[in-house]
């Protein structure tokens, strides 16, 4: 199911959480709400399950508007960070729950729910543990019973709230994928807060990047990474270097030296130059960013290198094949092979 | 190495005997000694007069009015008690410190004062006492003084014991079964009350406990009329004022018994359920 959200604004006892945020998330996609903490990615989840309501704007589930409907009305599928499983009822009644509780009209025989339960049980491997009790299992297994359960009641959108928040690296990484495999098998309409960039470029179709309440760029993976819209998307999503810079007539400078990188026309004055780490080609070209070695550490495969640059000793980093003979010297010039201008912060 | 080894945390054994055996020896002083001193007393004269004191229709009456007063107090308590810490825990509002601040007002009244609150309210010099009395309806000296004292004095019980417990769980159980398409109703009896039967059970064994000992406040109200309006604690007072020891003690033994029974009932609830008690504590 599509799901539009059109300028919702949320305010908390009139400090604002959200500022008039508009998203389209497209029918049997998996997307990304990834931002810091207090950029107001809970709350748009929370919205869009009616678990809060907006202080102003709508939200669409296909063309119905849902802005008034409660909770219950939406049948959405809600993932929380903490599981929520209710500990006093088994695996298998925690997942059949959401079909007991239907009025008698639309509630399936007590044969078919349990029927149902047990598949979606197998669906997430969890056959055989029905009738364990929350507390008897593991995190990433009580998670996997709170996403049987949300599935239980065939939602048309899924909700996630950092679903693997609470639980440690290994783990994360095999439910990513296995959350992958299900979607793809299932297809339901997914909605996922992070604030793990790993987490939502490995995951999503698309991201939806926020901060301070408001969206900050929408995109594939590929588009956000390769093509931030913002000095914060940059920062956030990967890891970045920024230098400040003059656009000249025709290149940039620093510190009234050419770095060796073309500019566009058009614009003059100061500038961020912001580029990823591990983007770079050394050079003995005089045109070029160089500085003093200050610092270099072994990172994985790499040498991640700091470079003081310029007059104000602007550090930078950037990666080094860790055998790489540069990584031994003092001094080293380099040129980013992709990078990205923006503005000078207005207040800065 | 090894046996030469004490956790960091323990006492050397004649630290460990003597705290052990002040506690023990305090407990023999002040808490058996006196139960013991109750039985012994009420069964002094033989099985016969303990039997006999017992079914003396001024005992079975007050017998029959601390039932009917617990009765009634415990579970209106049970109800207002679930209301306020679902309030407290549940919601934001204004007013909320001063509500907590108010459920403790009877623990920190002394139950005496209780009593006369109500005396002031309802008594012959009072708004409300001769405007109820108008339509026949005596509050004062009778059955529905008793009743409203008691549920003053024990309203905290089973609040107390459920705040705590129901902030520490949080709304995310609750958020979970809306999203699920429960509604409130569902919630509440499949959820929530599930969540806290536990805290709720052992808040209603002390509330009980409290409904029927419960002397100072009822006994403001009561107006003492022998037969009618005197509950067990003032029975036994008032026998016990009348040199009727025997008598007095027999019916203080079965108040007592009470507190025995309570306190064996909840032993027996801790050790049946145990991992449960301990799966619901906190979140898992």
């Amino acid at each position: 199911m599509d799901v539009r959200i059109a300028k919702v604004r949320k305010e908390f006892d009139r400090f604002p959480a959200l500022h008039d945020v508009s998203l389209d998330i497209h029918s049997g996609e998996l997307i990304a709400l990834l931002g810091p903490s207090g950029s107001g990615k809970t709350t748009l989840l929370r919205l869009i399950a009616g678990l809060e309501m907006p202080t102003d704007g709508r939200i669409f589930f296909g063309d119905i508007d849902a802005s008034e409907k409660t909770v219950q009305e939406r049948n959405i599928g809600f993932v929380f960070q903490h599981y929520a499983l209710f500990r006093h009822m088994t695996i298998l009644e925690n997942v059949s729950f959401g079909l007991k509780v239907r009025p008698r009209s639309s509630r399936p025989p007590a044969g078919e729910i349990r029927r149902r339960a047990m598949e979606l049980l197998d669906l997430v491997q969890l056959s055989g543990l029905e009738k364990r009790y929350p507390n008897q299992l593991s995190g990433g297994q009580r998670q996997r019973v709170a996403l049987a359960r949300a599935l239980a009641i065939e939602p048309g959108v899924l909700l996630l709230d950092e679903p693997f928040g609470a639980l440690d690296a290994q783990v994360r990484r095999e439910l990513r994928k296995w959350l992958r495999e299900i979607h793809d098998r299932t297809g339901h309409t997914t909605v996922f807060v992070t604030h793990d960039q790993e987490e939502a470029l490995e995951l999503a179709d698309r991201l939806c990047v926020m901060s301070q309440g408001k969206i900050e760029q929408v995109g594939t993976p590929d588009a956000v990474y390769d093509t931030p819209s913002s000095p914060f998307v940059f920062g956030f999503i990967g890891e970045s270097s920024e230098l400040p810079v003059t656009i000249g007539s025709n290149e940039l400078l620093l510190d009234g030296r050419s770095v060796g990188l073309p500019a566009s026309s058009g614009t003059s004055g100061p500038a961020r130059l912001f580029f990823r780490p591990h983007d770079v080609e050394l050079t003995d070209d005089d045109a070029a960013l160089a500085g003093e070695v200050t610092a270099s550490r072994r990172v994985g495969g790499t040498r991640r290198v700091e470079i003081e640059i310029g007059n104000n000793g602007q550090k930078v980093e950037i990666d080094l094949p860790f055998d790489h003979p540069a990584g031994q010297r003092s001094r080293i010039s380099f040129r980013p092979r992709r990078w990205r201008l923006f503005d000078v912060k207005p207040q800065a | 190495m090894a046996r030469n080894f004490r956790s960091p945390t323990d006492e050397s054994q004649p630290v460990q005997l003597l705290l052990i055996g002040l506690s023990l020896t305090f407990m023999a002083l002040f808490l058996v000694l006196p139960l013991w001193a109750v039985f012994t007393e009420a069964l002094k004269e033989g099985l016969g007069v303990y039997i006999a004191s017992l079914q003396t229709p001024d005992a079975q009456s007050a017998i029959r009015l601390t039932l009917l007063v617990a009765a009634i107090a415990v579970p209106l308590n049970v109800v207002f008690g679930v209301c306020a810490s679902w309030a407290i825990a549940k919601f934001e509002f204004k007013g909320k410190a001063f509500l907590i601040t108010l459920i403790d007002l009877p623990f920190s009244v002394s139950p005496v004062i209780s009593g006369l609150v109500y005396v002031l309210l309802f008594g012959a010099g009072s708004v409300l006492g001769p405007w109820l009395k108008s339509f026949g309806i005596e509050v004062l000296f009778a059955v529905p003084g008793i009743v409203l004292a008691t549920i003053f004095v024990t309203f905290p019980f089973v609040a107390r014991e459920l705040i705590p417990l129901m902030q520490d769980q949080g709304t995310g159980d609750e958020e979970a079964a809306l999203s699920l398409g429960a509604n409130g109703w569902q919630t509440f009896w499949r959820v929530t009350l599930p969540n806290i039967k536990w805290g709720l059970l052992y808040g209603v064994l002390l509330c009980n406990a409290r409904a029927m000992g419960e002397f100072g406040a009822v006994a403001v109200v009561s107006g003492k009329i022998r037969g009618q309006t005197t509950t067990m604690p003032l029975q036994v007072e008032m026998l016990y004022n009348e040199y009727n020891g025997a008598a007095a003690f027999a019916l203080a033994s079965l108040l007592a018994l009470l507190a025995l029974v309570t306190l064996v009932l909840k032993s027996v609830l801790e050790w049946r359920f145990g991992d449960e008690l301990a799966a619901s504590g906190g979140r898992h």
